[in-house]
């Protein structure tokens, strides 16, 4: 009965297990080290911190970014006026590297008309210091905190109203491009906006506030912060809500609505009426000419 | 040949049949049939033949989708409200609630999401609206490459013709009464159109929209066209098309036992009333299945209509998508001044001038037929498609430039699908709508006059049994056999063609012949038909052939099936009483 019985064999109940020490010792530990982390002088510490992650920022720019934006992010133009091969990053903030390199935009592998999303290249540490490093080059969007775009912590019926009105400003200013189900679009000469379905919010305030590739710039002064986060908790309600309808077919409108006519419903009435003249109604199965 | 004893009566009774009581079906037939006279009216009728193929159903899919059409469209006018009168949505879609917008697009949310069944109602309605055109659409093909059109049924493809135009007219209002983002667009993609009308075009769009656009009268006149005029016109020419199918009769693919003068099928009772009426419940299946599991114009996604807005992806349901493809490639700057009032060329081109025009082509297409080969005779055995290598070749040709059009409609789904520069597409499409077609005219018909020598070297050489033996002297041949009498009959049961050629333009005077330009436009193109034609083999030729193959001929003498080629070699097909099974 051992397992019921869990003092049973010990020399006794108030004797205590041979790791308990190091427990309280490493609990003693961690409170200890999470306290003086709270309460800290933190000035002087993150400063320096911030020093030496620009500084390691700055490293990671000259192996990875500086071929196309300089060595200094100051850009690099090429001959032919007003064209270069990587635009000036003097002013466009901590948020559009965070952005442009947080979902692998950037380092671009090839040129081309638009940088995909890609694996991302680096981890979060080196993000933030490249973004670090960008920032310090002249002011710019700093990234956004989480409490700016989440709806997290407002009211049932604030929360709806803010999706209601989220909605509107998205039909409003983004399925242009962006089509009404987030699902992408096409852009000129090879550029596309792309399917928003499973985009961090960050990333979508983000794009909202420096506007990458052939985005326009919704800074705050055009869409507010709050509507910037009601466009994405819209855009979060409409991936949350199930699907009423059945299969969206990729969300793309009534071209994919057409192919799915033809090739099911077509193909399917015409399979079925190949079936029925190939069955005469007798019921025995030989086939009788006629 | 083994006679068929299958239909021989096999009773041998001796008592004299009586007959029994009548059933009450039967008596309340007897019963209809004293005071309505059906049984006259029926007992032809309901023995009507019909042949049997598959390609004859598929004017029934539109047939029954439009009973769906029906049905389900009632369904949806108990709820809708067609006006533009603004409310305050308060119903169940989150997403939308409180915002202000139509009574129209309200009551389709109502539909959508708090009447029972209303959602699954509306996506069939939808589905099959785009399947009611698109069955259409592949009965006008099928019809056009057998040449069905031909004398006597020259107007009941008129008919089909203006089905075609009312069922697309009729799915346009359609999808635009909901009056959410995407039909407000279409709409106002319409009062371009008509505005784009030189002369009237401002008077037209002022008459239709009751004022300037959106203006509050565009729905509900919409909505009356759309289930009243349209509707009425499309049920009339449906019993027009149809009465005329009956009166006709239906055209047969030839073969032993098929002449122009009878037609060789099933009886309408009991064979073509189940195997329709089966039909019909597939159809209304195949439509509820997507109804139910597919989403089709997600109006609570696009929201109420406003024309500060837009959305990626506005197209309009696909039959309507080709005059779209021809407003996205025509290049745009296409305008002229007069006077101070601009002709819009780039808008009046592709939807005001081409696809009117390619629907009188698709109208005269008969007729001009009928003028060039001077054919004035029934036609009630279908052609091959081979067998008319012209006409294949030019509806391919049309449905190259369909098609072409129809793609550059879809340029920007394209472009991101395939990550493509939707400016390159444009440029290609912009020459391929040209080029595409002769192309397309160019293969179909040298591919058809391929086949037509194919079926003559099986008339003359037999088939290929893909047998192959080597001679003493170490040749490789293939040994062919002769195919069977049916199959060549059905291969042969087809007209010579006749290229027409001007007797003279002058007579024995000296005198003009009358109409002697028009005539000599008609033998070029009469040999522009028919001049590389393979025209089948002549009676001697036949039996050239034939005295060739005696001996092969003779290998499948009391066969009823052709023979299989094993018969040149040691592999023939034995059945187990010749080979017993390995025992074990």
């Amino acid at each position: 009965m051992r397992v019921l019985n869990r003092t049973a064999g010990r020399l006794s109940r108030h004797r205590r297990g041979p790791l308990a020490g190091l427990a309280v010792l490493l609990l003693g530990l961690l409170i200890s080290g999470s306290l003086y982390t709270a309460f800290a002088p933190a000035q002087a510490q993150s400063q320096a911190s911030e020093t030496d992650q620009i500084a390691q920022g700055k490293e990671l720019f000259l192996t990875s970014c500086a071929f196309c934006h300089g060595k200094n992010g100051e850009g690099v133009p090429t001959v032919r006026d007003g064209y270069q091969i990587g635009p000036s990053l003097v002013g466009v903030g901590a948020a559009a590297v965070d952005f442009q390199v947080g979902t692998g935009r950037m380092p671009m592998a090839q040129p081309g008309a638009q940088a995909p999303r890609k694996k991302v290249a680096f981890d979060d540490d080196e993000v933030a210091a490249l973004a670090a490093y960008v920032a310090s080059l002249g002011p710019g969007p700093a990234i956004p905190d989480e409490s700016d775009y989440s709806i997290e912590g407002m009211s049932e019926e604030e929360r709806e109203e803010a999706i209601t009105r989220g909605g509107q400003i998205f039909l409003t200013n983004c399925t242009a491009c962006h089509n009404f189900n987030g699902a992408g679009g096409a852009m000129p000469r090879g550029g596309y906006a792309p399917n928003l379905h499973g985009v961090q919010g960050k990333y979508i305030y983000e794009a909202l506030l420096t506007g990458p590739q052939n985005m326009p710039n919704f800074s705050n002064g055009n869409l507010s912060p709050e509507e910037k986060r009601d466009v994405i908790a819209y855009l979060g309600s409409i991936q949350d809500t199930p699907e009423y309808a059945g299969f969206t077919l990729g969300g793309l409108g009534p071209v994919s609505e057409g192919l799915f006519a033809w090739i099911l419903g077509i193909g399917g009435l015409v399979g079925a009426a190949v079936w029925i003249a190939s069955h005469t109604t007798r019921s025995k199965k030989d086939k009788v000419n006629a | 040949m083994s006679v068929d004893t299958s239909k021989v009566a096999t009773s041998n009774r001796t008592d004299a049949a009586t007959a029994s009581k009548p059933s009450p079906a039967g008596s309340l037939a007897s019963w209809a049939d004293d005071r309505l006279g059906l049984a006259t009216a029926m007992k032809k009728n309901l023995r009507k033949v019909f042949p049997d193929h598959w390609s004859f159903m598929l004017g029934e899919i539109a047939l029954w989708s439009f009973v769906v059409l029906l049905l389900t469209g009632v369904f949806l006018t108990l709820w809708f409200d067609p006006s533009m009168g603004e409310v305050t949505y308060e119903g169940s879609y989150d997403q939308l609630r409180g915002i202000d917008m139509s009574s129209a697009m309200a009551s389709a949310l109502h539909i959508s999401f708090d009447v029972r069944g209303g959602l699954l109602m509306r996506q069939m309605h939808h589905w099959a609206a785009m399947i009611f055109i698109a069955s259409m659409m592949v009965h006008l093909l099928r019809v056009a490459f057998t040449g069905a059109y031909r004398k006597p049924r020259e107007l009941n493809w008129v008919i089909g013709c203006i089905l075609l135009l009312l069922g697309t007219l009729e799915g346009f209002t359609g999808y635009s009464l909901p009056d959410d983002l995407l039909s407000g667009t279409g709409i106002r993609a319409a009062d371009g159109f008509l505005k784009a009308t030189p002369v009237a075009g401002t008077y037209m769009s002022f008459l239709l929209f009751g004022g300037e656009f959106p203006g509050e009268s565009i729905i509900p006149r919409l909505y009356i066209v759309h289930v009243l005029l349209i509707p009425g016109i499309l049920l009339a020419l449906i019993a027009a098309h149809m009465l005329l199918l009956v009166y006709h009769k239906h055209t047969q693919w030839p073969g032993p036992g098929r002449t122009e003068q009878n037609v060789v099928g099933y009886p309408m009772l009991p064979v073509y009333a189940a195997k329709a009426g089966g039909f019909f419940f597939m159809v209304f299946g195949v439509i509820a299945l997507m109804g139910g599991l597919m989403s089709i114009n997600p109006v609570w996604k696009f929201g109420p209509y406003d024309p500060t807005k837009v959305t990626a992806g506005s197209q309009p349901d696909w039959y309507m998508g080709w005059p779209d493809g021809l407003l996205r490639i025509m290049p745009s700057h296409m305008e002229t001044v007069i006077f101070g009032y601009t002709i819009s060329w780039n808008v009046l081109i592709p939807i005001l001038l081409v696809p009117p025009l390619m629907l009188v082509i698709l109208m005269l297409l008969p007729f001009v037929e009928g003028w060039i080969t001077g054919d004035k005779r029934d036609h009630h055995l279908l052609q091959r498609p081979r067998n008319a290598p012209t006409r294949t070749a030019v509806m391919v040709a049309l449905m190259t430039f369909y098609g072409l059009a129809w793609a550059a409609g879809g340029n920007d789904i394209i472009a991101i699908k395939l990550h493509a520069s939707i400016n390159q597409i444009t440029y290609f499409m912009r020459g391929a709508i040209f080029l595409g077609p002769l192309l397309a005219f160019w293969i179909t018909r040298r591919w058809c006059i391929s086949l037509q020598r194919s079926d003559n070297e099986k008339l003359l050489h037999g088939y290929e049994t893909g047998i192959i033996t080597r001679s003493a002297s170490g040749q490789y041949a293939e040994r062919h056999l002769p195919i069977n009498p049916t199959s060549a009959y059905t291969l042969t049961a087809r007209d010579r063609d006749e290229i027409y050629a001007v007797e003279g333009d002058t007579d024995a005077s000296g005198v003009a012949a009358p109409n002697s330009r028009s005539e000599k436009v008609r033998a070029r193109l009469s040999s522009w038909m028919y001049q590389h034609n393979v025209q089948k083999p002549t009676r001697a030729e036949l039996e050239e052939g034939h005295h060739h193959a005696e001996h092969e001929a003779e290998l499948q003498s009391g066969l009823d099936h052709p023979a299989d080629g094993h018969q040149f070699d040691d592999h023939r097909l034995r059945d187990t009483d010749e080979v017993p099974l390995r025992d074990h």
